[in-house]
């Protein structure tokens, strides 16, 4: 279950507690996200919404230890990343982020195959190991057989599909999505989104997902909005659908 | 190694690039290889040089010659052993691009004091049974294709009419290792004596004394020359090593010539290199971004950049190395003739040449790699 503007204790998987991300450009202070407090469950599937410049591409990055608060915690399956050092934390995130971004950002030199090992290069899998896992989640993402194509070989909707696989080999915590389906036309998108609530459905993943689109959105069970840095009660997705839906 | 297809394909990534850097790695390496063995050629006298050995010349210059009757009162000096003497012939055989130095020498001490330089007891005895007699080094009969028994007519174009001395090829000497000189041409100096010009009889262009100890060779300099000074020949005593470093002076400062030029080409391949690692690492900063994410530390990605540049030094300079293994002889071969002596490559010398190669790989692939491991991925993701 998603809390927002909780600062009590909790069980959650994920709790954010008074978070404040501010940054300095020339002499003025600019706050980005000003105390935010949220509890996210294991299994949860959160959107976030919210007009450009309101600080959901912030709180992911803080969420993905990309970033570190000016003030605030996160804790993550009882650790509190926001004191550990960039080397702990680039631990951290290998173990338990999965990133999935707009861009897919794959390699584009590599292999799916070998788009798909790479979280896999830091741990200590054998080779064989190894091919094993990246043909469990190419499976699970329905590419099994293009795991020899390279990126300009594959659609962009296949190419996020690779993304997702390499985000979720090495079964980490929980999915960060930034703009999962923002650079794909609306059957990729909506392929790409019943990926996404499979892994959350079937496998039990918690996916925090950042989108414009509020058709993508209404697959999370719950969206939350953030306005100017803060973040406004969420409401069950399926209500957040204008009428007619956006195109 | 796990990371080995990652560093591979971004390696192949720009092939043309790809191509280019690594050309430039080995035209450098090359030019190295070149430069090295040239500069080991000029430096090769003063390398071989027996420590035990002195050169005594005139004081005014190599050109001018010395009295033979110095021999004997060098001869008498403690601590000599024995004492040569030779003259420079400076002929001409068939044409004049055909240079090789040709000495008159002195049967009797020769063998003794250039050890090692070896002839035969049969060739030899012929060569002393000989009056027009003629000992080639290997190199130099290899190279006109001299067999024993040859007659080979040589141009003069100091001593005399133009007329050409005619030798009888009876020996081949043999060096005792690679460096030793094997382009020389000796003639008997009885011979020599007889057919020169009447003001030049009884003279010599100079000697070569050795020592019983190479710990006599300050003192027995200095009572070489003490001994002529105030003379009409005074002298100039050296040793064999100082004496062919002096010889390589007479050309410039090659050392610092070829430092000079070795250090621009290698400071130049350093630019290239280092500009090449930094568009490489600049292209791929949101891979290297992405990499962070997902967990690849600081150090790792450093490692990654590094190893493309070691990658691509390694190979450039192999080739390059390559190049000068297959290319040196042949080359070497077209400048026979020149003053210049036998060009060989050692293999210190491409040992060095790759640990230079592995150096400027390092170096510059150093600042991208530290660059791109300092990158901070949010503002990665930012600019792309």
């Amino acid at each position: 279950m998603v809390t927002v503007n909780t600062n009590g204790n909790s069980n959650a998987l994920i709790q954010v507690r008074g978070l404040n991300k501010a940054y300095r450009r020339g002499g003025e202070q600019i706050s980005v996200l000003q105390c935010l407090n949220l509890d996210v469950d294991k299994g949860d599937f959160v959107g976030f919404m919210g007009p450009s410049g309101s600080g959901k591409t912030t709180l992911l990055n803080l969420l993905g230890g990309l970033d570190v608060p000016t003030s605030g915690t996160v804790s993550v399956a009882g650790d509190e990343i926001t004191h550990m050092s960039s080397g702990k934390l680039t631990e951290w995130r290998a173990r338990h982020v999965g990133f999935v971004f707009q861009m897919y950002n794959l390699v584009p030199v590599l292999t799916a195959n070998q788009n798909v090992e790479l979280p896999l290069l830091l741990t200590r899998l054998s080779r064989s190991q190894r091919r094993e896992h990246v043909e469990a989640a190419l499976a699970i993402v329905g590419l099994r057989e293009r795991g020899n194509h390279f990126p300009r070989q594959l659609s962009g909707g296949q190419e996020q599909r690779v993304a997702i696989a390499r985000a979720i080999v090495s079964d980490p915590t929980f999915l960060l999505c930034d703009e999962p389906t923002g650079d794909l036309d609306r059957k990729s998108a909506d392929e790409i989104m019943e990926l996404i609530e499979e892994l959350v459905s079937k496998h039990n993943k918690t996916v925090l997902m950042v989108t414009h689109d509020p058709l993508v959105a209404a697959r999370a069970h719950m969206v939350l909005h953030l306005e100017k840095g803060v973040l406004v009660e969420g409401v069950k997705s399926r209500q957040n659908v204008p009428a007619g839906g956006v195109a | 190694m796990k990371f080995s297809a990652l560093i591979l394909s971004n390696l192949f990534r720009k092939k043309v690039r790809l191509t280019l850097t690594l050309g430039s790695f080995a035209v450098a390496l090359f030019l190295f290889a070149f430069l090295a063995v040239v500069r080991d050629a000029f430096n090769r006298g003063g390398a071989v040089a027996s420590a035990n050995r002195l050169v005594t010349i005139n004081r005014v210059s190599i050109i001018q010659p010395l009295p033979l009757s110095y021999r004997d009162k060098i001869a008498r000096i403690p601590g000599v052993q024995k004492v040569t003497h030779d003259n420079w012939f400076g002929g001409v055989y068939q044409d004049e691009k055909n240079f090789f130095p040709q000495f008159a020498i002195d049967p009797e001490t020769q063998r003794q004091v250039f050890t090692e330089l070896q002839v035969s007891d049969d060739q030899w005895n012929a060569f002393l049974k000989d009056r027009q007699g003629a000992i080639a080094g290997a190199g130099l009969a290899k190279r006109f294709g001299w067999k024993i028994g040859d007659r080979i007519p040589i141009k003069t174009t100091i001593y005399g009419s133009a007329s050409s001395w005619e030798f009888n090829l009876v020996g081949i000497y043999h060096g005792q290792t690679p460096q030793d000189d094997e382009t020389q041409f000796w003639f008997q100096w009885d011979y020599f004596e007889e057919r020169v010009p009447q003001s030049i009889k009884g003279q010599v262009g100079w000697y070569t004394v050795k020592l019983d100890s190479p710990d006599d060779a300050v003192r027995v300099s200095k009572v070489i020359d003490d001994e002529f000074a105030n003379s009409p020949y005074e002298t100039k005593t050296q040793t064999e090593s100082a004496f062919a470093a002096s010889w390589v002076k007479q050309f410039g400062n090659i050392e610092f010539l070829i430092l000079a030029i070795g250090s621009v080409v290698f400071f130049t391949l350093l630019l290239v290199t280092g500009n090449t690692m930094a568009i490489s690492v600049r292209e791929r900063t949101g891979e290297l971004a992405i990499l962070k994410a997902i967990g690849f530390k600081d150090g790792s990605i450093l490692f990654f950049v590094l190893a493309e540049s070691l990658a691509i030094a390694l190979f450039g300079g192999i080739l390059g190395l390559g190049l000068a293994v297959l290319a040196i002889p042949a080359l070497g071969g077209a400048l026979n003739g020149s003053f210049l002596p036998t060009l060989i490559l050692t293999k210190s010398v491409l040992a060095v040449g790759l640990v230079f190669a592995l150096f400027v790989g390092a170096a510059s692939g150093l600042l991208p790699g530290i660059g791109a491991s300092r990158l901070r991925v949010v503002e990665a993701f930012r600019r792309i």
